[in-house]
């Protein structure tokens, strides 16, 4: 396992390197002069000069390139223009809160997602899986922005049962920590959920009918038995996997959900230093959540390995 | 029959919690303001924080007036090139340090040398300064300069700790201290920023509130819906289109000034090849296309009639406003009169470049089908903001949909878009009449010399028409109604002396 891990580290490398250049190529490939919009509106000539020079903006490209990644090495990811934080200092400020928006999420999506899966599968072709299929289908459909601001007029307007948007860190709080943090990760755990269903109902449908799912009910073992031991058991890979994924995902920032409800999280971070063309903050969380990514990635695989003996022979 | 007991008493608790936090107001921002530094700040919801948190020198009222703040007075001498202030007595920092002249001089320096400044230019006319005592400081300018004391209404005059900025320099922002009525104590970025009442504030007796809260909310119908569950007490601008809702909203109140920005049309008229067009060249077609619009419909079509129908730098609600030029309304005949006039009898097709953003794109939609009818063809170039910016300002434009924040000075909003060489002219404008014009408005201290000036311009642009000037936003702020005493200013800050909640 050790020697497993060790060599998908180490191929994972070259893609942390792919994606620095990228992150950092496609940045100045925005059209738009960035010191134009931090100069402020009266766009005094003098201080574009100094900004642009501050910012190694005249230097070629390669020159910033190599310049960057030399920070990066010494742990330095920059400052942002805008507010003159350290770009590691936010990123260690957003982590927490984007960590708790998505394991929050995460675990409803688990709750929602398996069961309905399992139940749907199990239940091929009745009501019960066509309400499942469609309930799924109008969670995938309905956006995010639309679902949010509904929830926040229906639960925080006419209701007043949760504040509508904000945030309260979990150290501070815990109770209005998750209370502010719930309707967010009901929103996002929903689609989550639908996806969930889904792969879990593909999955646990082929299972199924395998011959040894038939030979457990043959021996007369119990249903539930059948269903979350022998079945929901080796369905499980496909599923770890796509949890994984998703977690990524969230990880990335869920940029709509964020904007809707305040939440100070990477993707409202990262939407507002586009708009505000705070480069070393693009860079440095996009960088960030792209080698968690990666990592989750080789965690998915190891988890596969633990999970699937065959697997541990090649 | 318990149903209804568990009710009341909910509705005795959620009284009493109100009542424990009755004095922390919170306010939902539109965006997340930049960094905390007045000298080196750039947006305008920044300035909405620093409102509470740091004092200037001067202030000005809802009618412009400028009024003492930390300088309780100040003279010109007779040829205009020194400016004497005399300053509050027994005003301090947060920190403890008191105010004097000597932090004055700090100060300006500070504006005028650190090397990340933005205010460099706001304060470039002044030569030197010196306290001439403990509470009276000179400024000695290089040449005549009226909108100085405008200047020290805004960023240029909030006063911050010195022993601060020597410590904190370039990172004064992280941490703020100033003398406002609020002291700085923590901010989560893209969250809130935290405020609380500054004890030894020389006018405390005005502050009704322990905290104040500013929560960046950038979703209109979210800072909305956050007002309405009680989140917020009140919020700023609030979207044009929400203010029939919020006004027939029993627990909300919808309070509104008209800004001193303004919404154009800038057309580049000698700004390199771009300039090169029947627009760009001809003074009657600029005339045409402002007379194929009609204002009021942009007014009620765009911003369901919220906003100020406009056509010169200054919105009609100001003093500087030339009221022999109001105005006009929508004439096609005269429109295609006029360009039959200036050679183009079948029309003429121009591009105008314009924000990609909602409500700005919707505009030039209006403005594109009204100008049709008038046989000018709009073809409309939808760029990101920061684009749009670099091609206007390498004159790789024809015409360009932008506006102006305002400032609190005339001179602000015409002077360098329309003087030779002005900073920020981007059609390249010149005319000596209006350069001598405006020059003499910005160097005289006599108000009612600079009206009669800027009157006499508004009288030349508005034949030239660099700009074709369409409207003023306006500033609207709703607010829960248990809050009381907030006044409406045409800078659209949040001043809060003497706003409470009532019992």
């Amino acid at each position: 396992m050790l020697a497993f891990l060790g060599r998908r580290c180490l191929i994972a490398i070259p893609t942390i390197i792919l994606i620095s250049i990228f992150v950092f190529g496609l940045q100045k490939l925005l059209p738009g002069d960035p010191v134009l919009v931090m100069a402020g509106e009266e766009r005094d000539p003098e201080l574009i000069a100094l900004l642009r020079e501050k910012y190694r903006l005249n230097d070629p490209i390669p020159v910033q390139y190599a310049a960057w990644v030399g920070n990066i090495v010494q742990g330095d990811l920059g400052i942002s223009l805008r507010t003159q934080q350290p770009v590691t200092a936010l990123i260690a400020e957003k982590l927490p809160v984007t960590v708790q928006l998505a394991v929050m999420a995460l675990i409803i999506a688990l709750v929602i997602g398996i069961p309905a899966g399992v139940l749907s599968a199990y239940k091929k072709g009745t009501w019960i899986d066509w309400v499942a299929n469609v309930v799924a289908l109008s969670g995938l459909s309905v956006p995010n922005f639309w679902l949010g601001i509904m929830m926040i007029l229906l639960v925080s307007v006419q209701l007043g049962w949760l504040p509508a948007s904000g945030y309260v860190p979990l150290s501070e709080d815990p109770g209005q920590s998750i209370r502010t943090m719930l309707m967010p990760a009901f929103v996002l755990g929903t689609a989550l959920a639908a996806t969930l269903m889904r792969h879990t109902r593909s999955a646990m449908l082929g299972v199924l009918q395998s011959d040894y799912v038939r030979t457990a009910r043959a021996k007369g073992m119990g249903e539930g038995t059948v269903l979350v031991k022998h079945a929901l058991r080796n369905a499980l890979v496909p599923i770890v996997t796509v949890t994984t994924l998703l977690f990524g995902e969230l990880l990335a920032g869920a940029v709509l959900t964020e904007q809707i409800f305040t939440i100070p999280g990477f993707g409202k971070l990262v939407v507002d230093a586009v708009f505000n063309r705070d480069y070393a903050v693009v860079q440095g969380v996009v960088l960030c959540t792209g080698v968690a990514f990666i990592f989750l990635n080789i965690l998915a695989d190891a988890t596969q390995r633990v999970l699937n003996p065959r697997m541990r022979q090649e | 029959m318990t149903t209804k007991r568990t009710f009341a008493l909910a509705l005795a608790m959620g009284l009493g919690a109100s009542w424990a936090q009755a004095a922390d107001l919170r306010i939902g921002l539109q965006d997340d303001p930049d960094v905390l530094d007045p000298d080196q700040s750039r947006t305008f919801v920044g300035r909405i924080v620093y409102a509470s948190l740091c004092d200037k020198l001067v202030d000005i009222t809802p009618d412009l007036e400028i009024i003492p703040q930390l300088a309780t007075g100040w003279e010109w001498s007779d040829d205009g090139l020194e400016l004497t202030m005399t300053l509050r007595e027994g005003a301090s920092f947060h920190d403890g340090e008191p105010f004097n002249a000597a932090a004055v001089v700090a100060n300006i320096d500070r504006s005028q040398n650190l090397e990340e400044s933005r205010r460099k230019s706001e304060v470039k006319s002044i030569a030197s300064v010196e306290a001439v005592d403990d509470y009276t400081v000179k400024f000695t300018l290089a040449s005549p300069d009226a909108t100085l004391i405008a200047q020290f209404a805004d960023r240029s005059g909030m006063m911050l700790s010195p022993k601060a900025t020597a410590e904190a320099g370039v990172e004064f922002g992280l941490n703020p201290v100033c003398s406002g009525p609020f002291e700085f104590v923590e901010r989560v970025q893209q969250d809130r920023i935290v405020l609380e009442k500054f004890a030894d504030y020389w006018n405390a007796d005005a502050i009704n509130f322990d905290k104040v809260i500013f929560l960046p909310i950038p979703d209109t119908t979210v800072r909305l819906a956050n007002l309405r569950s009680g989140d917020l007490d009140m919020l700023e601008r609030l979207a044009a289109t929400d203010v029939a809702s919020a006004s027939a909203d029993d627990g909300l109140i919808v309070e509104q000034a008209v800004s001193l920005g303004y919404q154009g049309i800038t057309v580049n008229v000698a700004n390199g090849a771009g300039a090169d067009s029947p627009i760009g060249q001809s003074e009657l077609v600029r005339k045409a296309l402002s007379l194929a619009i009609d204002r009021d419909v942009i007014n009620q079509v765009v911003f369901e009639g919220a906003f100020a129908p406009g056509n010169q730098s200054f919105p009609p609600t100001s003093p500087w406003y030339n009221a022999d030029f109001p105005v006009e309304g929508r004439d096609v005949d005269a429109a295609k009169a006029l360009l039959a006039e200036a050679g183009f009898p079948d029309g003429i097709e121009i591009d105008i470049q314009v924000a990609n953003n909602p409500v700005q794109t919707q505009l030039m939609q209006v403005v594109q089908a009204m100008a049709g009818e008038a046989a000018i063809k709009i073809n409309i170039v939808a760029k990101e903001f920061a684009t749009l910016l670099s091609d206007q300002s390498a004159g790789d434009y024809t015409a360009s949909q932008i506006g102006w924040s305002g400032r609190v000075d005339p001179d602000g909003n015409i002077h360098q878009f329309m003087t030779t060489g002005g900073g920020i002219n981007d059609s390249k404008y010149s005319n000596p009449e209006v350069d001598a014009l405006l020059d003499k408005a910005r160097t005289s201290t006599d108000l009612a010399v600079r009206k009669e000036s800027y009157d006499a311009a508004r009288a030349i642009l508005a034949d030239e028409l660099p700009i074709i000037y369409l409207y003023h936003v306006t500033w609207i702020w709703a607010l829960d109604d248990k809050m009381q005493g907030f006044v409406p200013y045409p800078d659209g800050m949040i001043r809060l002396e003497g706003v409470s909640f009532n019992e």
